[in-house]
């Protein structure tokens, strides 16, 4: 909790080494060195100590409860102060209080943290409980029997069923599939939906499902001990006297679940805790937020406070002792162990420890956890963060950063799936000089597409896809009518792709394409009546306007990156060979025919047109060939595909050869859909003076597009810098040339200092970034990246981004990610927010102070490593202006209202201290003591720190400026503090002096006394609890009903406990304990004391209410503002308004956006992916029998996943474009 | 929070792959639309604005000053006489009693100052002797006695609460009262002579009875009741407080006045919040309503010296005054309300000021809507 926390814990893990037992990777440190494991042996495996089947991340059980928790929460500070606090009241010489004044609140604040502890725990025990019970199938004796998961041991052979989740680590040893394959997905460990290949050895794969084979299995594996690496295994199975090695190829791992294999037999390698996944899932590093820190610092503070305190009072002790307590001992005898004054004045010290501990408010933990709790469920019950179309509502997953929330300064963000949908739309063409897709008025008048606008009617095409939508009605009219041109431009969309086609019934056609650009494409050719059916290696069938045509596929001259396109060249029906080739605008016009120069000029207009949108473009071109010169072409490649130098360059070479002297078609372009609302989320946020970061794994071309689409670049900046250096030297001279253009030359900045003061920098920060007015951007790719992050560059690149708009960054691995966020982390003191939805965000998630985990389709990773989730990145907007603004801001006011409180509270005690001979006489009766903070005066700052709004959450979004407070830090720090401290001391002094002045002499109105010390306890009580509810009432600014009832409430219940802690009735009960009878009555009953009550009040608030209606009229701040137009317009029910969405306009011209990778063509010409043994030509009509499963099931699960996000089949099985860390599943089969 | 693996996670993405193919099964995790949840609760919200602020101090002082003048008027008219008898001048008359310092003088010393009124006391007169310079409110004074015992507990009688000590039992019996603010029981005894103009000294009738808050009479303090109605057989084996000069059951004659509920103990256990304190002693009457309670004249106050003050400079006072509805004299409140009155109205008029030359009264002007 504090930083003598830490220390604490690392203190005591040294003392109590069982404390390792919770931490399943202490288990056996450094004993198990490697493991043997004997099938279906369990009476040799059990010689060893290796972990069942059990999973156990519940920390207590029924017994164990009390003493761990109460243990572990006397780790903490506060209440180890506490507990030390009880055991000094104890020293009858000290003990300034009663036991209970401690006691009680101590026991409230443990009790409510044992619960919720308790709460957590039951429901991990019961998770544990439903893991541990699943059922899987175990084979013992030769029989397969049904055992829960627990029971599962190490070295048992187990089967498993499709859809199932594998229950251990186990080694595949047969399946139902050919060759011992078998398909998993391993969503829950590396958040990738793709499903990989697992295949068993040869020998193992030939027990097949036979019982007795594998009863009679008695191989012994050798391996590596369990660790945490979930794409390394290294081990080697004796067996028969042969050894074979095994790899993580081999290894079905516990997490993941099986799918598209009937069955498969593993065998159990590691078990329960000692599985790849559970070694994995270590607690998550605790976060802090800046708020927490600073908090913890001015505890110490107040300690330190407390102590001088207690030492002037000690002082003060010694010397009234000496001169006065010496003299007065006729009357009050010194206590036998009081030797002398000093020894006196030591003992007070920790008399006055006691009574002045208040000001360090022990409530305050709790508080600030159940507020924070309070905010998270805001977040979780916000309709307004809900995805109804995933039926996905926004998820708080920690409940200690909601402040921080508030404070963002960068947010880092992935772009595929995060400010994308991953969906590509093919959106408008260009054939053969004339644009398709938008669509015009009566009058030319171009019209703006919206949910109105009418649809083309595909219904002539019994194989459309329904989710295709198109609006131009011309393009279906020029096929309608058999425009050659337009005939052969989608007969090249259907023929030249990688795509595998799926038909599980007649008619329903499904796409499984390796980039979602290629899908688009291949479906657009699908609606305008040009279907691609099916394919073999050899022939690719179309149904073409309601024929089967089979074409036979030549040849796949596949894309990579330099050539940046893709050929296929086919013989169709006719026997014509044709060549067809898409690509790159760039690379492809530099290879056409010289008679397409004017088309060439007018599709470039075109392209400029597409491009300028944000479309991303690919150019169309084929060409005929002449059947000799490609009979000897194709003898040349298959020449060079079998040498074995140089087969790269041959290759291409050839490639290079065929593609030349085409036919220009056209021009595609797709839309690369961004999510709903980004570009406005985006105007929002940077509004708002947050700085958006994009890093993607993606190419510079996309993500520059995906830039000027959500409007981070734009035509009007001053300049766009591209590093793009191989060389450390290179990156060093484009980032410096980059920021003496910014900044002009020979002005040098100090922004990369780790030292200085955060609000000091910052201000000088802003103050100089403000001077530059012009916008820059900055785009690196991952190679110069990967320099610039080197020690000695990257505080030159944190300069140079930080002086600029925008920052994308692309081509990045996961860890790069992180680095950037450590980087602004490490020198800018700036709260840094993480967004993605991918496993390969798990790491910059972890790293910046707040992640959020975008809910996507990209597997579970992101979100289950993130402190928020929710499924659409425009929520973010929410997240941090809304309820990020709200919880900072009444995290603050709490804090202050706290800290002041507990002042005016506790120092009373201390300028009593100086009329009591320094005595450690207390003001108040100990039961207001016990009951002030946890009673009287903790549910309205609760009700407040919970509900209150200075704004409204239209205005907070509407005015994104009042978002800056929080990233300044202005609403909560030390000079905060330090001002409501004062206020507090303010409050003390006037609440002791003002009744001081009023009792030394007064009597009551019948003569007798009142200048007692119990009435003088009740009235400075009485004013103390009216002055802090009128200042409650003064710090809420929104008043529910709640806020009411908690005010009003606590008045009363003062009231009422203050009479019957005061009435006969509990005096003759307990006459020791409550000696205050009927002062209330005979002091409250006095005009004269309320009369000092109602001073004492009106001079506590009357400067607070001064200086805040100055500050407010001269200096008010933007919310103060809001708020006053908030109130002057709330008879009109406020509208709701929308940042116009900006259409950029740009001469941009957007690149070959393919994103796939190479090696996907060979694949198919070679059949591998098909099953060999159900491999046959389809035939031109009825379905596709016995298709090859594992797309079948992949394809079913993605369209069942994708008709509730109502996109295309297609769209929803993209392959997603991460490719740095998703390998093409085939590559395994390979 | 950290977040470990769970069963619910695992399963979260098995159902959440699934889950819109039986979704009309499952229900909607949309949350509720109440106004709680959206928080969207109707609510008063208060800004502090000049057309609140500035009528709030307006009134506050024009409601104060006048209470302070009334406060102050009331205090001014209440007549409050205080002679301070504690003799450490050698002119004082008491200067002899207070050189002899004991506790038990088997031959009480008596002193007597006397003085003289200008102006004649009308209504009730209250006599109340005054202390300086006593900590009574001292910590380890304070909790020096046992409330249950007090109270008539017959086991605190015999077995008085450790807190009592080192006044907790003499001589093995247990004391009664016991603890250290009942052993310093105030025992001067003050008597008061009107000298008539003719010569004659006649004692003015001082009433002990009422001095008392009515709880502590009837309800705190409580004399023990045994098989015996005499107060002499109850507290028979306790020994009395060490510096008494009797025992608590002879405090009085008046069996209603006399052990725990003497009046005099009580108001002196009801110990003071600050250093300096008076504490009521007498009332005197009045008797007529033509003549005066005190007229006009000289007095003398007789004083039965017991009490030792010198030691720790204390001081001893005793005061006569009169009463008003807002208690004794007090002119403290009077002028603190005059002054928070005129500030209040004056800050008022300050911020009126400020705000007409300087208030943002168009502040929502630069706001972006």
């Amino acid at each position: 909790m504090t930083v003598p926390k830490d220390m604490a814990e690392k203190w005591l893990w040294m003392l109590v080494p069982w404390r390792g037992r919770r931490n399943p990777r202490n288990k056996n440190p450094g004993q198990e060195e490697e493991r043997r494991v004997k099938a279906s042996d369990r009476d040799y495996n059990e010689k060893f100590p290796y972990a069942d089947n059990r999973i156990r991340t519940s920390k207590y059980n029924i017994f164990t409860f009390l003493p761990i928790n109460l243990f572990e929460q006397f780790q903490r500070v506060a209440n180890a102060y506490f507990l030390f606090l009880l055991i000094l009241q104890l020293i009858p010489q000290i003990s300034s209080l009663s036991w209970f004044t401690t006691i009680v609140p101590l026991v409230l604040v443990l009790t409510i943290t044992a619960v919720k502890d308790a709460t957590d725990d039951y429901f991990r025990h019961k998770s544990d409980q439903q893991v541990n019970s699943r059922q899987s199938q175990v084979l013992i004796n030769g029989k397969l029997q049904n055992e829960k998961w627990m029971n599962v041991r190490v070295g048992d052979i187990i089967k498993l069923e499709n859809n199932q989740f594998v229950a251990a680590d186990l080694l595949l040893l047969s399946s139902s599939e050919p060759y011992g394959l078998c398909y998993v997905e391993t969503a829950e460990l590396d958040g990738e939906t793709n499903l990989k290949v697992r295949q068993a050895l040869t020998v193992t794969s030939e027990l097949g499902m036979d019982m007795s084979k594998l009863a009679d299995f008695d191989g012994e594996v050798v391996c590596e001990p369990p660790n945490n690496k979930l794409d390394r295994f290294v081990g080697t199975l004796y067996w028969k006297d042969s050894r074979y090695p095994l790899d993580n190829e081999k290894l079905l791992l516990r997490g993941c679940v099986l799918r598209n294999t009937e069955w498969c037999f593993g065998m159990v390698i590691f078990a329960g805790p000692q599985t790849k996944l559970m070694q994995n899932c270590g607690r998550t590093a605790f976060k802090r937020t800046s708020i927490e820190r600073l908090m913890n610092t001015l505890v110490l503070w107040i300690f330190g406070f407390l102590l001088c305190m207690g030492i002037i009072l000690a002082i003060g002790n010694s010397i009234w002792e000496e001169k006065v307590g010496k003299n007065f001992r006729d009357y009050l005898v010194w206590e036998d162990v009081l030797s002398n004054s000093v020894f006196s004045g030591f003992l007070t010290f920790w008399s006055y420890i006691i009574i002045l501990n208040t000001v360090v408010p022990i409530s305050l933990y709790v508080s600030v956890e159940v507020i924070r709790l309070g905010h998270s469920y805001f977040i979780n019950w916000d309709r307004k963060m809900y995805y109804g179309q995933r039926d996905m509502p926004a998820e708080a997953r920690t409940t200690t950063l909601n402040e921080e929330l508030g404070q963002v300064e960068y947010i880092f963000s992935d772009k595929t799936g995060t400010l994308t949908q991953n969906i590509m739309v093919f959106n408008k063409c260009s054939i053969n000089g004339k644009t398709y897709g938008d669509v015009y008025d009566e009058f030319g008048h171009k019209v703006e597409i919206s949910e109105k606008t009418p649809c083309v009617d595909f219904s002539f095409n019994p194989l459309r896809d329904k989710k295709f939508h198109f609006y131009d009605h011309s393009l279906v009219e020029a096929i309608k009518l058999g425009d050659p041109m337009v005939e052969e431009f989608f007969r090249l969309l259907a023929l030249c792709h990688t795509v595998m086609s799926e038909e599980k019934n007649e008619g329903e056609l499904v796409y499984q394409a390796q980039s979602p650009d290629e899908g688009a494409l291949v479906t657009a050719a699908r609606n305008f009546g040009f279907v691609f059916r099916a394919r073999t290696p050899e022939t690719i069938t179309l149904y073409e306007m309601g024929k089967h045509v089979t074409y036979q596929l030549l040849a796949i001259l596949d894309f990579n990156n330099v050539r940046k396109r893709m050929s296929v060249i086919v013989r169709n029906p006719v026997g014509q060979i044709k060549l067809y080739s898409k690509g790159a605008d760039t690379i492809l016009f530099d290879r056409l025919d010289p008679t397409n120069d004017d088309l060439m000029y007018t599709t470039s207009e075109h392209l400029n047109e597409f491009a300028g949108e944000g479309l991303r473009t690919l150019a169309l071109a084929y060409k005929d060939l002449d059947e000799e010169y490609f009979a000897d072409w194709m003898k040349r490649l298959h020449i060079a595909s079998t040498t074995l130098e140089n087969r790269e360059e041959l290759l291409a070479s050839l490639y290079e050869e065929i593609e030349q002297d085409m036919m220009l078609l056209g021009a595609t372009a797709i839309e690369d859909k961004l999510q709903e609302g980004v570009a406005e989320t985006i105007a929002c946020l940077t509004l708002s003076s947050i700085k958006i970061w994009v890093l993607t794994g993606d190419k510079l071309e996309t993500a520059m597009n995906i830039g000027y689409s959500c409007n981070m670049l734009r035509d009007d900046m001053n300049e766009v810098f591209i590093i793009t250096g191989h060389t450390v030297l290179e990156v060093q001279q484009q980032l410096r040339r980059a920021k003496e253009q910014i900044l002009g030359s020979g002005r040098e900045t100090a922004n990369c200092s780790k030292d200085a003061e955060k609000t000091e920098q910052y201000r000088n920060d802003s103050v100089f970034e403000e001077t530059i007015t012009s916008e820059y951007a900055l785009i690196i790719n991952g190679h110069s990246l990967a320099h610039a992050l080197e020690a000695d560059l990257e505080c030159l690149l944190l300069d140079t981004a930080c002086l600029c708009k925008t920052v994308v960054c692309c081509r990045v691995t996961p860890l790069q990610k992180a680095q950037v966020v450590e980087l602004v982390k490490k020198y800018k003191r700036a709260v840094t927010l993480a967004i993605g939805d991918g496993a390969n965000d798990v790491s910059m998630i972890k790293t910046a102070h707040i992640g959020v985990g975008i809910s996507g389709q990209e597997g579970m990773q992101a979100v289950l490593a993130s402190d928020y989730s929710f499924a659409q990145f425009r929520y973010l907007q929410r997240l941090l202006l809304v309820h990020g603004r709200w919880s900072y801001y009444r995290m603050c006011r709490f804090l202050c209202y706290f800290f002041y409180k507990n002042f005016a509270f506790t120092l009373v005690h201390f300028w009593f201290g100086f009329f009591c001979g320094f005595s450690a006489q207390t003001v108040y009766d100990q039961w207001f003591i016990t009951l002030f903070n946890i009673v009287y005066t903790s549910l309205p700052v609760l009700a407040m720190g919970l509900f209150d709004q200075d704004v409204n959450e239209q205005n907070s979004l509407r005015q994104p400026k009042l978002y800056e407070p929080g990233q300044l830090n202005l609403l909560f720090n030390k000079r905060q503090f330090f001002m409501c401290t004062l206020q507090g001391i303010y409050t003390s002094c006037v609440l002791f002096f003002i009744p001081y002045g009023a009792f030394s002499n007064t009597v009551r109105d019948d003569g007798s006394h009142i200048a007692d010390q119990q009435s003088f306890a009740v009235t400075i009580a009485t004013s103390l609890i009216i002055v802090v509810s009128v200042q409650i009432g003064l710090d809420t600014n929104y008043w529910t009903a709640v806020n009411h009832f908690y005010i009003w409430g606590s008045l009363t219940v003062y009231f009422s406990i203050l009479f019957a802690m005061h009435s006969d009735g509990i005096f003759r009960i307990f006459p020791s304990h409550f000696p205050f009878i009927g002062t209330a009555r005979n002091s409250l009953t006095q005009t004269s004391v309320w009369l000092v009550i109602l001073l004492t009040a009106v001079i506590c608030v009357m400067p607070v209410v001064a200086i805040r209606f100055l500050r407010t009229d001269l200096y008010p701040t933007l919310s103060d503002k809001v708020r006053h137009m908030q109130q002057a317009s709330r008879k009109q029910r406020p509208q709701e308004q929308n940042l116009k969405r900006v259409r950029r306009t740009s001469s941009r011209r957007s690149a070959y956006a393919f994103s796939h990778q190479e090696g996907y063509g060979e694949l198919i010409t070679s059949g591998k992916n098909m099953k060999a043994a159900r491999l046959f030509p389809a035939p031109p009509t009825g379905r596709i029998p016995g298709s090859s499963s594992w797309i079948e099931s992949l394809l079913k699960k993605r369209t069942e996943m994708a008709s509730g996000a109502a996109v295309g089949p297609l769209n929803g099985s993209a392959e997603r474009s991460k490719s740095e860390n998703t390998p093409v599943q085939q590559q395994h089969i390979d | 929070m950290a977040s470990g693996y769970s069963a619910k996670e695992e399963d979260g993405h098995h159902s959440g792959a699934l889950g819109p193919a039986g979704g009309a099964a499952v229900r909607s995790r949309k949350p509720d639309n109440t106004a709680f949840k959206q928080q969207r609760l109707p609510a008063w919200q208060p800004i502090l604005t000049a057309g609140t602020v500035l009528p709030a101090f307006f009134i506050i002082g024009l409601l104060f000053i006048p209470i302070g003048i009334g406060l102050y008027v009331t205090s001014n008219n209440i007549r409050e006489l205080q002679i301070d008898y504690t003799g450490t001048e050698s002119s004082s008359p008491c200067f002899a009693c207070s050189q002899n310092y004991s506790w038990n003088m088997t031959t009480p010393c008596v002193c007597s100052v006397s003085f003289s009124l200008d102006q004649p006391f009308e209504s009730n007169v209250f006599m109340y002797y005054g202390l300086s310079n006593f900590y009574q409110n001292h910590r380890r004074y304070v909790k020096s006695r046992d409330d249950s015992q007090l109270n008539g507990n017959l086991n605190s009688l015999k077995e008085p609460s450790k807190e009592c000590e080192p006044y907790r039992t003499n001589d093995g019996k247990p004391i009664a009262p016991c603890g250290a603010i009942a052993n310093s029981l105030f025992n001067d005894t003050l008597a008061l002579y009107y000298n008539d103009p003719n010569g004659t000294e006649t004692q003015i009738q001082l009433v002990k009875r009422g001095i008392a808050w009515w709880t502590d009479k009837h309800v705190k303090f409580r004399n023990p009741v045994g098989d015996d109605s005499n107060l002499t057989a109850i507290f028979q084996g306790t020994a009395k407080p060490v510096n008494w000069q009797k025992p608590v059951y002879e405090l009085d004659s008046d069996p209603e006045n006399n052990g725990f509920i003497n009046e005099d103990l009580i108001v002196w256990m009801r110990t003071a919040a600050l250093p300096t304190f008076r504490k009521l002693y007498r009332i005197i009457e009045k008797n007529s309503s033509t003549s005066p309670t005190l007229p006009r004249g000289n007095y003398t106050l007789k004083i039965t010296y017991n009490y030792p003050v010198r030691s720790f400079e204390g001081r001893k006072r005793m005061i006569l005054s009169t009463i008003s509805w807002m208690g004794g004299k007090n002119p403290f409140l009077g002028i603190a309300y005059i002054t928070v009155g005129s500030i209040c109205f004056f800050l008022g008029v300050v911020l009126l000021i400020i705000h007409h030359k300087y208030g943002s009264r168009s502040s929502s002007a630069d706001l972006t809507h």
